[in-house]
């Protein structure tokens, strides 16, 4: 048996030997019911969470779990996990104090972080001005092309390179940026917001030219409304070059056949053949898009449409049909570009807008109307009670469960109609709910591949880093930041991001981290490693879960990090003979190592197995 | 309840104590699994950046091809040596030059070019298309899986179940470092760079074990499971021996990132790892400046393209009665070159459905529309006469056993009628 071999020169093994067959066997079945009562626990709350008539929120004071799970709950939930020495300030502060202090992030100091972003040149900064800083590879190449009579030069190769490789690292910093917030902002509950609306109103960085509007939209579009009123968000995401891009609206214009609210001129047809032609002459690459974009039939475009009721808002059962789809587009028509492709800044186009009657969701649109349409149609999709149904659904997902105890969400949404979509008041609701600090929904949640790259470099007490590594690693993991395709944006749930490759590549994210192979989070900076890497085993173990998990893991995890088994291999191994079970078990793993390892290795591969252990993918 | 519970912790014991002895004993022998003897693979290869088809499957015979093209079109083929002009195919149609690594493939019937083929939509935004061409679904943008995850999802391989299958692992395997959009889905796949990155690394000593019975505990919720599954997808790989590969008849691969992904492929294929699904992309395809001709940019991809090609094919051998390889790529491109020596973003392009079991050997599928001005799409473009989903439907359909081709593709009428006959 190789767990015995290993036991043997284990200067920590008595924790085990001490055990018995009978004891293991005890533990395992100790551990499968507390699984169960626990599953039965959240039968029971949600049954309870139902019954409980109306609106009225449970009696406060009903919180399931303890003082403890509070302060790690609320640092997993409104922040991305505990730095060292968090869990005792939030403790110090009080769980109540603290959450509230996190609801206002204007009233937080975050000086640290704004040195840091300081470092960035691209945050905050227009589409406009990153195309002509960082031109697209087509147009620097298509200049430089014209330039020597297309034949390029193995200098103009490199210049090519050269630029192509600035613009790609100009254009990452927004990503980098999001990091760097993330693991070192105070303002931890806003970083939260702003990782769950840019997830919200999504936008992909591979479209056309929207990775060029992704920093203005993270600071104009989405941070200023993050915990403000939802219907100055929807409007701000509605303008902005990012999602006109992705979502094709700034190319929608009335179909032939349609009233439009101005007639183009002649003067003003002569206006755009002039930029035509000068775009074509400035950026030879663009001259056969623009060519296109002359030639091609014009008309409505759902694109945007169909995903403002379906995704953004009313949410794909929100009682809308095709007939609204269509229309709401047709009352979008002319919000478009100043620039066109190369974005500009919003403009609304009366030539192109349809000016014929509209009904959506039943209300009739009069003709005739410009802009001020629109904005009234944003009006009644962000006041609808779907949307507000919608939305409490989508942030009790986040915040609380992948299953949305029903009251919290009716509770919830009652509150986004009551304030009229505030959505800092929505939060509150639901972070302030008995639900939220309910037995069941403690480490309920699985962390997206973002939460655990972030939630490893708080934990670890990582230095701030500006460079492109630490988004890398997301996206390693599967979630590069602004990089989902689909409108639909990532998972809120646990199941797409457990499976096969993906638990692989976290273990082995927590190995690499532990042994010292990602330079941006490194053991030897960890405040608790020098201390603890002195220390016998079992105390390494203790120490390490009291700051990874703030003490509490299953025993089936203790174990295993302390002799290497659990109660579960032990009572079966105690049970198998023969051959086969010893090949079963050393096939898939090296040989164990003849000689024990360092203290200081030892320690750091504690830290790696508790980075991979199934507790630590939780939050 | 708590019985429950325990009786499902017995069974995942048995399997990881060795007591589930048919698989484990053939692992432990290296013998094949019985899936590898009768099991399908469909290898997709995507070619993002839309491929020049024209000068990919050249239609010399066309009398509008040459004049429209006058630095980049192919020469009609010559029977002197030396010389540069498309390899032939019928007299009409010919491979691009740097293709020359396909032809014995065409000579022996494992290869069907299938022309003016693609998306019905309009677009020509790389983005909106290579969704479509993933999604199954042109011109509808919502759909959030794709058509080969739909496949799997929709085909009953597993007898026992998959659940408890520790094969199905590697059902699908895509050589990439995110999941392709085109295997997003319910059903797991598995997305690498390569075999040798799948695997525990680092941690020193006996890590990997130890980390194994951190969640092989017994439990069985999502994240114990996804971590059982892993280990016994380790563990299948591990027999497999991916380190001490060598291709089979002499085939070589080339070093690039393609060609190692396609060896990749072969050796999971071989290893009998139940792999139904695999996927690899490559890029280089967006030839807007300086594409060339018989030499150049397009050829240097057309290169790499042809060789790893040829060496997976070489690779697999007789295996290859039971593996398709099709190509594509987001749409074709603007027939006339344009100011910069390349082509623009255009409409229909080409397929390669390459096979050991072939219905229509020596001939280029798909109904030509011509290139004459009135003949082309929007008076630019290749027009297109096969909708992409009529391949695609004919090749699960007919080698990997779909049936439900109306959940597949919705809103396909997926008519058999209309199959090009390529299976």
């Amino acid at each position: 048996m190789p767990m015995l071999r290993a036991a043997r020169w284990s200067p920590w093994s008595r924790f085990r030997l001490g055990c018995g067959f009978g004891c293991t066997l005890a533990l395992a079945l100790t551990s499968c019911t507390t699984r169960a009562v626990r599953r039965g626990g959240a039968d029971a709350m949600a049954a309870g969470a139902m019954a409980a008539d109306g609106l009225e929120a449970p009696a406060s004071g009903l919180r399931e779990q303890t003082a403890d799970q509070q302060l790690w709950h609320v640092l997993h939930r409104l922040a991305f996990g505990p730095r060292p020495g968090d869990v005792e300030a939030v403790q110090a502060m009080g769980v109540d104090a603290w959450i509230a202090r996190q609801l206002t992030p204007e009233s937080i100091p975050d000086t640290l972080t704004d040195q840091w972003l300081a470092r960035f040149a691209t945050l905050g900064e227009s589409g406009d001005l990153l195309l002509r800083r960082y031109p697209p590879a087509g147009v620097v190449q298509a200049q430089l092309a014209r330039e020597r009579g297309g034949t390029l030069t193995p200098a103009d190769s490199q210049t090519l390179q050269l630029r192509n490789r600035q613009a790609n690292a100009a254009l990452n910093e927004i990503a980098t940026s999001r990091v760097l917030r993330a693991v070192h902002s105070e303002r931890q509950l806003q970083e939260v917001m702003v990782d769950f609306w840019e997830n919200h109103f999504t936008v992909f960085n591979g479209k056309d030219r929207t990775r060029y509007f992704i920093p203005e939209y993270d600071a104009v579009t989405i941070r200023p409304y993050a915990l403000g009123k939802f219907r100055e968000l929807l409007g701000a995401v509605a303008k902005s070059p990012a999602m006109l891009t992705y979502l094709d609206n700034w190319q929608s214009v009335a179909d032939s056949g349609r009233t439009t609210l101005a007639q183009v001129t002649a003067a003003q047809r002569r206006v755009v053949a002039r930029r035509a032609a000068t775009v074509a002459r400035q950026l030879p690459a663009l001259a056969p898009a623009v060519a296109a974009a002359a030639q091609r039939r014009r008309g409505l475009n759902e694109n945007y449409a169909r995903e403002l009721m379906e995704l953004h808002t009313l949410g794909v059962d929100g009682g809308y049909t095709q007939q609204d789809v269509t229309d709401v587009a047709r009352i979008l028509t002319g919000w478009t570009l100043s620039q066109g492709v190369n974005g500009g800044t919003f403009l609304f186009r009366p030539q192109t807008h349809d000016a014929d009657p509209k009904r959506v969701l039943g209300q009739a649109f009069p003709g005739g109307r410009g802009q001020e349409e629109g904005e009234a149609l944003l009006d009644l999709l962000a006041r609808h009670p779907a949307t507000a149904r919608f939305l409490a659904t989508k942030l009790v997902r986040r915040f609380v469960s992948d299953s949305p105890p029903p009251a919290l969400v009716a509770r919830a949404a009652a509150t986004y109609r009551r304030t009229d979509g505030d959505i800092r008041a929505v939060v509150r609701t639901i972070v302030t709910s008995p639900e939220f600090f309910a037995a069941a929904a403690f480490r309920a949640k699985v962390k997206s591949p973002f939460e655990l790259v972030i939630s490893t470099m708080r934990v670890l007490g990582a230095a701030p880093d500006s460079s492109a590594r630490t988004a890398q690693l997301v996206a390693r993991l599967g979630q590069p930041l602004f990089g989902h395709q689909a409108p639909n944006g990532w998972p809120e749930t646990s199941e797409p991001w457990m499976n096969t490759g993906a638990i692989l590549n976290r273990i082995n994210f927590g190995l690499n981290v532990a042994t010292g192979r990602v330079p941006v989070v490194r053991l030897t900076s960890w405040p608790s490693a020098r201390p603890l890497a002195a220390l016998p085993r079992e105390a390494q173990v203790d120490g390490v879960i009291h700051a990874l998990f703030g003490g509490a893991v299953s025993r089936d995890t203790r174990d295993v990090l302390i002799t290497g088994t659990n109660p579960f291999l032990q009572a079966r191994a105690g049970q198998t003979v023969g051959v086969m079970a010893d090949d079963a078990m050393t096939d898939s793993a090296p040989p164990v190592a003849p000689t024990p390892p360092s203290r200081a290795a030892a320690f750091a591969q504690i830290v790696g197995l508790a980075l991979g252990a199934p507790e630590f993918q939780r939050r | 309840m708590r019985r429950r519970v325990f009786l499902k912790s017995g069974a995942l014991a048995l399997v990881t104590l060795g007591l589930s002895p048919q698989f484990l004993r053939r692992t432990a022998l290296a013998m094949p699994l019985p899936r590898a003897a009768r099991g399908k693979t469909l290898i997709v290869l995507f070619q993002r950046g839309a491929a020049d088809a024209l000068n990919v499957v050249v239609p010399f015979g066309d009398p509008a091809y040459a004049p429209a093209r006058p630095q980049l079109a192919i020469a009609p083929p010559s029977r002197v040596t030396g010389t540069t002009g498309a390899l032939d195919l019928d007299g009409f149609f010919g491979l691009h030059p740097a293709l020359a690594p396909l032809m014995p493939l065409w000579e022996r019937g494992l290869l069907t070019p299938i022309h003016a083929v693609g998306s019905p939509s309009a677009t020509r935004s790389h983005f909106d298309a290579q969704d479509f061409l993933e999604t199954g679904t042109p011109d509808i943008k919502g759909t959030t899986d794709g058509w080969l995850n739909r496949v799997l999802a929709t085909r009953g391989t597993c007898e026992a179940g998959c659940g408890t299958d520790p094969a199905a692992a590697f059902r699908a395997v895509a050589m990439s470092a995110q999941t392709p959009r085109i295997l997003d889905g319910s059903v797991p796949t598995v997305a690498m760079n390569s075999l040798e990155e799948f695997a525990v690394r680092g941690g020193g000593g006996d890590a990997e074990r130890r980390l194994e019975a951190l969640y092989r505990t017994g439990s069985a919720d999502l994240v114990h499971g996804s971590g059982t599954e892993m280990f016994d997808a380790l563990r299948i790989l591990r027999a497999a021996n991916p380190q001490q590969y060598t291709p089979a008849n002499g085939s070589r691969y080339p070093r690039s990132p393609f060609g190692q992904r396609l060896l990749a492929i072969a050796q999971l294929i071989k290893a009998g790892v139940g792999l139904e699904v695999a996927f690899a992309d490559v890029g280089g395809w967006d030839t807007h400046v300086n594409q060339g001709a018989a030499q150049g940019q397009l050829a240097q991809r057309l290169g790499d393209f042809s060789q790893s090609i040829a060496a997976l094919v070489a690779d697999l051998g007789d295996r290859m009665d039971d593996v398709v390889i099709l190509t594509m790529s987001e749409f074709g491109r603007t027939v006339r070159q344009n100011g910069t020596g390349g082509t623009d973003h255009g409409h229909a392009g080409a397929m390669f459905v390459i096979g050991g079991a072939l219905r229509s050997p020596h001939r280029v599928l798909g109904r030509w529309p011509g290139l004459a001005r009135e003949q082309l799409h929007e008076g630019r473009d290749l027009a297109l006469t096969t909708d992409f989903r009529t391949v695609f439907s004919e090749i699960t359909a007919k080698h990997l056993g779909a049936s439900a081709l109306d959940r597949v593709f919705p809103g396909f009428a997926a008519s058999s009628s209309s199959w090009l006959g390529l299976l």
